[in-house]
């Protein structure tokens, strides 16, 4: 055994620094299904509490939707618990291969790869498709999973402002001498809600020979007319080379992730991608609850319909009761607190009037630009939409910042 | 509107430059912050530790040097003053 006394010492020092920036992640304990209406435990050994959900990545409330339930059921009963196994080996079922068809034709692609998680898909692409004498040009803001990938891959990389089009056209014309330059982007940044312009990216791509990758993790089965993805909404499908995306968040809750595109990067990736080629396949009941999930939001635009009012109906209750929201017209609405600390409290108060909500500050968000980032959900209803702004109402009174802007919020608690 | 704050010493060709390209590069158009030589960079959020990456390119292009990873760290590249010190060096 070497774990010295010299060694626990330095990581509990770790742990304490954590705390001392106030950054310690608590732990929270769910004792129900994931819903709109949850049971949780906070913190730890308080009694349980019956809260409403505004945190969840449920967007269509499909985590505990009976048919997606009973489809997770079948697939346990016809195919069993794991595989035990990489896809390569012996991990690919018929259903895999039925999941990746479906989510091909759902997001109107040339071909789809499963991996065991968008967290996986992110970060095997960029090794199995670029080399050194590539370039990634990517948005600043895009997601952590993203940022490790092209980490681990060889290729060079760059990066431009978020969203701003002038500086991604400088770098475009600065990175025109290298072999393959493939832009990368989030479709929905998680921590704004922002929508990336993806038809002005697609037309720049264009003009500049260069590729684009879209992460849809907070997009797919919403976003758009009939939920394809921010390439629907911006009627560029057949414009996106490669998009990465989740069965973790709209698409059922479970895990799970995917990269789908054009037929020869994913076949690279297929034969290269390290997370496919060395973790396990997904398990088959996750499988099979997911084709049931893509049947259920190509037969009918329901949930995402519901989502996109909720969402609405939302924003403009926390808009006209005062609160500073950042602009946008997805399911992730950015309550504005500035301050660190003004974000923390607020969500425990928010806790205590049964609203669960969390605060985020740097450098999980720039400095100075922390919020409280509700989620909405189409399992909520009117009534607890009515509740959670109520809620925001009270607590937001009690702080004083109701009718305040950045400036007034700043002025009063600080950046 | 974004104002940059020099130095009061001597002028200084590289801390110049190198002050331009990062409000250029990290700061947006519309922001009000002042940045100078001694501005924290990364240690307040301005460049992260991704986006570091566009400078350390400008610097080894425009200087003609080449920073070894495990200089090119966010310490050294925290304010405009460090950045050029760490260029010197490399400079010979």
């Amino acid at each position: 055994m070497a774990y010295t006394d010299k060694a626990r010492k330095q990581y509990q020092e770790q742990i304490e620094e954590i705390k001392s920036k106030g950054l310690y992640k608590e732990k929270r304990f769910i004792c129900s299904p994931q819903d709109a209406a949850i049971t949780v435990e906070y913190p730890e050994g308080a009694p349980k509490a019956e809260v409403l959900n505004f945190c969840a990545n449920n967007y269509l409330g499909l985590s505990s939707h009976p048919e997606v339930v009973k489809a997770a059921h079948e697939g346990l009963d016809k195919r069993g618990y794991g595989m035990s196994s990489v896809r390569f080996i012996c991990g690919t079922q018929d259903i895999h291969r039925e999941l990746q068809d479906r989510m091909s034709k759902f997001l109107g692609m040339e071909d789809t790869l499963l991996f065991p998680s968008c967290m996986d898909a992110n970060s095997g692409v960029f090794e199995a498709i670029l080399e050194e004498q590539d370039v990634i040009i990517a948005d600043r803001l895009i997601h952590a999973s993203l940022v490790d990938g092209i980490r681990l891959c060889s290729a060079q990389y760059d990066t431009f402002k978020h969203m701003d089009m002038k500086h991604l056209k400088k770098k475009l014309e600065l990175h025109s001498d290298k072999r393959h330059v493939l832009v990368v982007t989030d479709g929905v940044f998680s921590m704004d809600g922002d929508l990336a312009p993806l038809d002005e990216m697609c037309d720049l791509c264009d003009q500049y020979g260069a590729m684009i990758l879209v992460d849809d993790s907070h997009a797919s089965g919403f976003i758009g007319k009939t939920g394809r993805g921010t390439h629907e909404h911006f009627n560029c499908i057949d414009k996106v080379d490669l998009i990465t995306t989740t069965f973790g968040k709209g698409l059922g809750g479970a895990s799970g992730g995917c990269v789908s595109g054009r037929r020869e990067l994913i076949e690279l990736c297929r034969q290269k991608a390290r997370p496919y080629l060395f973790s396990n396949s997904m398990a088959p009941p996750i499988v099979n609850a997911s084709i049931k999930v893509i049947d259920l939001i190509s037969k009918s635009t329901e949930l995402r319909d519901k989502l996109e009012w909720n969402a609405a109906y939302f924003r403009k209750g926390v808009e006209d009761a005062g609160l500073c929201v950042r602009p946008g017209n997805t399911p992730i609405v950015p309550v504005m607190l500035y301050n660190a600390k003004l974000a923390n409290d607020m969500s425990r108060d928010m806790y205590a009037e049964g609203i669960y909500v969390i605060g985020f500050f740097f450098p999980v968000v720039p400095a100075g630009a922390a919020r409280i980032r509700v989620q909405l959900s189409a399992a909520h209803t009117k009534e607890h939409i009515d509740k959670a702004v109520a809620a925001f109402t009270k607590v937001g009174e009690k702080y004083g910042i109701l009718g305040l802007d950045k400036k007034g919020i700043i002025d009063k608690y600080g950046m | 509107m974004r104002t940059i704050r020099k130095g009061t010493a001597m002028a200084d060709e590289m801390k110049d430059m190198v002050l331009e390209y990062v409000i250029d590069e990290y700061v947006d158009e519309d922001d009000d912050e002042e940045i100078g030589y001694d501005t924290p960079l990364i240690s307040s959020g301005i460049v992260d530790s991704f986006s570091m990456v566009s400078l350390k390119v400008f610097l080894e292009k425009k200087y003609k040097i080449s920073l070894p990873d495990n200089e090119a760290t966010p310490e050294a590249f925290d304010t405009v003053n460090s950045i050029c010190e760490l260029v010197k060096k490399f400079q010979g």
